[in-house]
């Protein structure tokens, strides 16, 4: 097969250049002459499939389990063939102070992380996109990658390592600033900005980089123009760039949120949701009550209501992002 | 004219400090993996020492970060060859057909970006206790597939939909079926976006704690990121071999992350900014 053969049969291209310019919606299937109903079908059965084998059906399970009492480490939960239960796990799931506590302090954490990692973000992409100084600006982006590929519980690693009492960096460097060590993960309010400052520094490139794609979308003859016009920086990106940022900041809000329902790796490692309950993380906690208590009944429960949580999130996700794609 | 050189300089300044900021951390793990416990742990720690490869071949020597290392390999590569196989197709035919309930279809396989890990993980541990799969390769690998299928289903959609659709047509026209099409067109012309998505899907697969950690109990059998979290427990940490280990375990996702580097944000988003 010639690619110059298939690739000009003559006669047909001006047609073919006409339908693609005109792109009428009612011609759209004639791109694809002759695929039988099925066809499509064949091609996403095998993804289909394993997904909704490995992601949907133990959801199901999930569901069911949440409704019974299911502790496997209770010998009388399992002579009774863990017993339906009926809505008394949710009950004791929304009764949980405990449970309200992780989820607000997951709220909290949001809060404290989320506006730092806008700010510092768009601080970066301004960076980045001013003009000049061009290599260092180049390492400087890609540099940005290497928070985002760490390997998260290496990420609490680090942290451990570096908010250490008698030898962390960050002591050493807040002493160089004048600031009294302490002991950053052996105290509620010290572990809680711990896993704050690892979180920022490994999420903040990521918005940055989502507002620098933002940047970018500024047409360069308004940019220009608006650079002549004015030399103050805070009227360019107010009235010039700021409509460009919108919906990335979207994007991040939406999906750090999401991200921080998630968080598990590097709390779990830096600080196991302690001490005392300062970082107890909604994950952290349910990974609790799941596998350290094996209260897979109630644990299940959580996850469900974390899980429509996540589909709310997600569905606005979508609204907000994929309309337009067909 | 006088702010321009100034303004010049903080825009040097801020730049270093942004790389500054970006790299410590890792810069930090990297020389910690390189000094003597007494260096480690001295204090306030000094930041000149005479580096040593001792942690390196400790850890080397010790068969439970080498097995993990290994374990994590085989995990990671399977399943991303598995999820390039399965969603592969499943792009094709998102970004070439016409059929009910694409869209559903599509917001399906994207939505599967927000499902917390801690959700799911509670069912499949007591299926795979049921199923007798606790403590295999092949549950890590298949639950993998929650997050490694729908990053490749989305870059390579992507990747598909930008190959011109009259290469298909002509294609068609000298007989070739529709595997053919996807098999023989598709494929090798999509390469460098199926290359991004699997390079996308090992570096997720590779940086996963929770599931790995609750599926996975018997020593031989656990990935690098538990066997280095297990380091985490005792009473004289032993830092420079944590650190060592970190190393290891970071510098090939490290690696491939620069090389899609451009590509960070459509992966991480799935696509939300272009």
């Amino acid at each position: 097969m010639t690619s110059a053969a298939t690739r000009s049969p003559g006669k047909d291209t001006a047609a073919e250049g006409g339908l693609r310019a005109g792109r009428p919606a009612t011609v759209k299937r004639r791109h694809h002459p002759g695929y039988g109903r099925w066809t499509p079908f064949w091609f996403l059965a095998p993804a289909v499939f394993a997904l909704l084998a490995i992601g949907i059906y133990p959801m199901l399970f999930a569901v069911v389990t949440s409704f019974r009492r299911y502790n496997i480490t209770r010998r009388a939960d399992m002579l009774d063939g863990y017993p339906f239960v009926g809505f008394a796990n949710y009950i004791r799931v929304l009764t949980d102070q405990t449970f309200w506590d992780s989820l607000l302090l997951t709220g909290r954490f949001y809060l404290t992380v989320v506006p730092l990692e806008i700010v510092f973000g768009i601080g970066i992409a301004l960076m980045l996109h001013r003009p000049g100084l061009g290599m260092l600006r180049a390492i400087t982006r890609v540099s940005l990658v290497v928070p985002l590929a760490t390997t998260y519980a290496v990420v609490g690693l680090i942290g451990r390592l570096i908010f250490n009492r008698d030898f962390g960096v960050a002591n050493q460097m807040l002493g160089w600033l004048g600031i009294a060590s302490s002991d950053w993960l052996g105290n509620p309010i010290g572990a809680f900005l711990g896993i704050a400052v690892m979180d920022i520094w490994q999420w903040t490139p990521f918005v940055g980089l989502i507002f620098l794609a933002g940047l970018s979308m500024v047409p360069v003859e308004i940019e220009e123009a608006a650079r002549l016009e004015t030399k103050s920086h805070w009227a360019l990106l107010r009235y010039v760039q700021l409509p460009y940022l919108l919906p990335g900041l979207t994007a991040v809000l939406i999906l750090r949120s999401a991200d921080i329902l998630k968080l598990f790796d590097m709390v779990f490692v830096m600080t196991r949701g302690g001490p005392g309950s300062a970082t107890d993380l909604v994950s952290v906690y349910v990974q609790r009550v799941g596998f350290k208590v094996f209260d897979l009944g109630l644990a299940s429960a959580q996850a469900i209501l974390l899980l429509v949580l996540t589909i709310l999130l997600s569905r606005l996700y979508i609204r907000v992002f994929y309309r337009e794609i067909d | 004219m006088g702010s321009r050189p100034i303004g010049r300089a903080l825009h040097v300044l801020g730049l270093l400090f942004v790389l500054g900021f970006a790299v410590f951390p890792f810069y930090w793990m990297v020389s910690s993996s390189l000094k003597e416990q007494t260096d480690l742990l001295a204090s306030p720690p000094i930041w000149w020492f005479r580096p040593t490869l001792a942690n390196y071949q400790d850890i080397f020597a010790d068969q439970r970060v080498t097995t993990a290392v290994l374990n994590s390999m085989i995990v990671s590569t399977a399943t991303t060859i598995l999820a390039v196989l399965l969603g592969t197709p499943a792009a094709y035919a998102l970004a070439r057909f016409e059929f009910r309930a694409k869209r559903d279809l599509w917001f399906w396989f994207i939505s599967n970006r927000m499902i917390s890990p801690i959700v799911l993980a509670l069912p499949v541990y007591l299926l795979a206790r049921e199923l007798g799969m606790l403590n295999t390769h092949l549950v890590l690998i298949l639950i993998y597939l929650t997050f490694t299928l729908p990053i490749v289903v989305w870059i390579c959609t992507d990747q598909f939909r930008s190959i011109p659709s009259d290469l298909e047509q002509s294609a068609r026209l000298e007989g070739a079926n529709q595997f053919d099409v996807f098999w023989r067109i598709y494929l090798p012309l999509g390469a460098p976006g199926v290359a991004v998505s699997a390079i996308f899907a090992f570096i997720f697969s590779w940086n996963e704690l929770l599931y790995a950690l609750v599926l996975i109990t018997s020593q031989g059998l656990k990935t690098a990121p538990v066997v280095a979290t297990n380091f985490m427990s005792g009473y004289e940490l032993p830092w420079g071999k944590i650190m060592a280990t970190g190393t290891v375990i970071v510098l090939p996702v490290t690696i491939f992350a620069l090389i899609v580097s451009r590509h960070m944000v459509r992966g991480l988003t799935m696509g939300a900014t272009k």
